[in-house]
């Protein structure tokens, strides 16, 4: 008879899932390697505005952040609904005024050769009114950060009215 | 007495995929993909006391925008929907051409730029346009980012022209390629994007 059939036992017989945990393994490393941590707690609201004409931010290492936007529902208390400056992980607490050494302590973590690449990206909420953003910019001028970006969503201006 | 050996016992490996699985989501809930995107632009330098003042550019060059506190354009001392600017900004910044001088329009000069010279020919006239974009202490963010959005749409959208018409390819296309950065470069130099912000004042309305 057949030489293969061996043995009374027939059925299917278990999928290994020995391998699963590479496979997961693997995924988690991908994901490690691909992703940036959330830095920054947020503790501003804020809904940007969208554009056409954006760019993209090349360099995450070379960004740094500005917030602009009311304080979330938990700190109003403490900080009021007016529009607060928010810089690395905590709201300016003299809100404009704090910038030129805000820029001093990311130039000074940066490598000289790169310190003119670093861009600062003004994340503002759309209904900040300017003059708040102005003198961000202005204090930016001040302390020779030049490069800025407007950070938006890219969308039709126009048609969000 | 020695005992006998017995063998030693797997570790069960089975709940190693839910661990890797926990990491996994710890991971994908803590980061971010997303890419930041936006208008890049440089601020200008602070101004030196020392350094005497630029002189004044003449009035017709300039196409004045300001924005008041209630999000309303004035263009050029006219009233106007945001949906126009585009348009209206095209208009100023291409100008009449070199030849037919008009009033209400940018002068032109002759360009020396040795891009412009390779690609166009050494007597191509390029306008002296400047954008003004004045905006009040009460405008809203928003209103502002959609204004430097338009103004940054029209030279977008000439360069576009101006690179279909000269080299059959979009200026996008241009940027892609390392090769084609004297053309950029040219381009740049024909519609230089000069968008001047005014020093901050109470514009009013």
């Amino acid at each position: 008879m057949s030489k293969f059939r061996k043995g009374g036992k027939k059925g299917m017989p278990a999928i290994s899932t020995a391998s699963l945990p590479d496979i997961v393994f693997m995924l988690l490393f991908f994901f490690m390697v691909t992703t940036v941590m959330r830095e920054t707690t947020l503790k501003v609201q804020i809904k940007l505005p969208s554009a056409t004409e954006v760019s993209k931010l090349q360099r995450k290492s070379l960004v740094a952040y500005i917030y602009i936007g009311p304080p979330t529902k938990l700190l109003q208390a403490k900080y009021g609904s007016e529009p607060r400056i928010q810089l690395d992980d905590a709201i300016a607490p003299h809100g404009y005024l704090d910038i030129p050494e805000y820029v001093q302590k990311v130039v000074s973590k940066t490598a000289p050769a790169e310190v003119p690449l670093l861009t600062y990206s003004l994340k503002v909420d759309k209904d900040i009114k300017m003059g708040v953003v102005t003198d961000v910019k202005q204090e930016l001028r001040k302390a020779n950060a030049l490069k800025i970006n407007y950070s938006t969503h890219k969308g039709d201006a126009l048609a969000a009215k | 007495m020695a005992r006998r050996a017995r063998p030693i016992q797997e570790i069960n490996a089975g709940s190693m995929a839910d661990i890797a699985f926990l990491l996994l989501i710890f991971f994908l809930v803590t980061t971010t993909m997303d890419v930041d995107t936006g208008i890049l632009r440089i601020l200008p330098p602070p101004i030196d006391p020392t350094t005497p003042p630029p002189p004044p550019v003449k009035k017709r060059n300039v196409f004045e925008v300001l924005v008041n506190f209630n999000d309303q354009l004035l263009v050029e001392g006219q009233p106007m929907d945001i949906s126009q600017l585009k348009e209206k900004t095209e208009e100023f910044v291409k100008g009449y051409g070199g030849s037919d001088d008009h009033p209400n329009f940018p002068e032109f000069k002759v360009s020396e730029d040795p891009e412009v010279v390779k690609y166009f020919g050494p007597n191509y006239m390029v306008s002296k346009q400047v954008v003004s974009l004045k905006n009040d202490r009460g405008t809203s963010y928003e209103m502002y980012i959609k204004v430097q959005n338009e103004l940054a749409a029209a030279y977008d959208e000439l360069r576009n022209e101006l690179a279909q018409q000269k080299f059959g390819k979009s200026y996008d296309d241009l940027l892609k390629d390392d090769a084609n950065k004297d053309k950029v470069e040219a381009i740049k130099k024909i519609y230089p994007q000069r968008i001047s912000e005014a020093e901050p004042e109470n514009v009013g309305g």
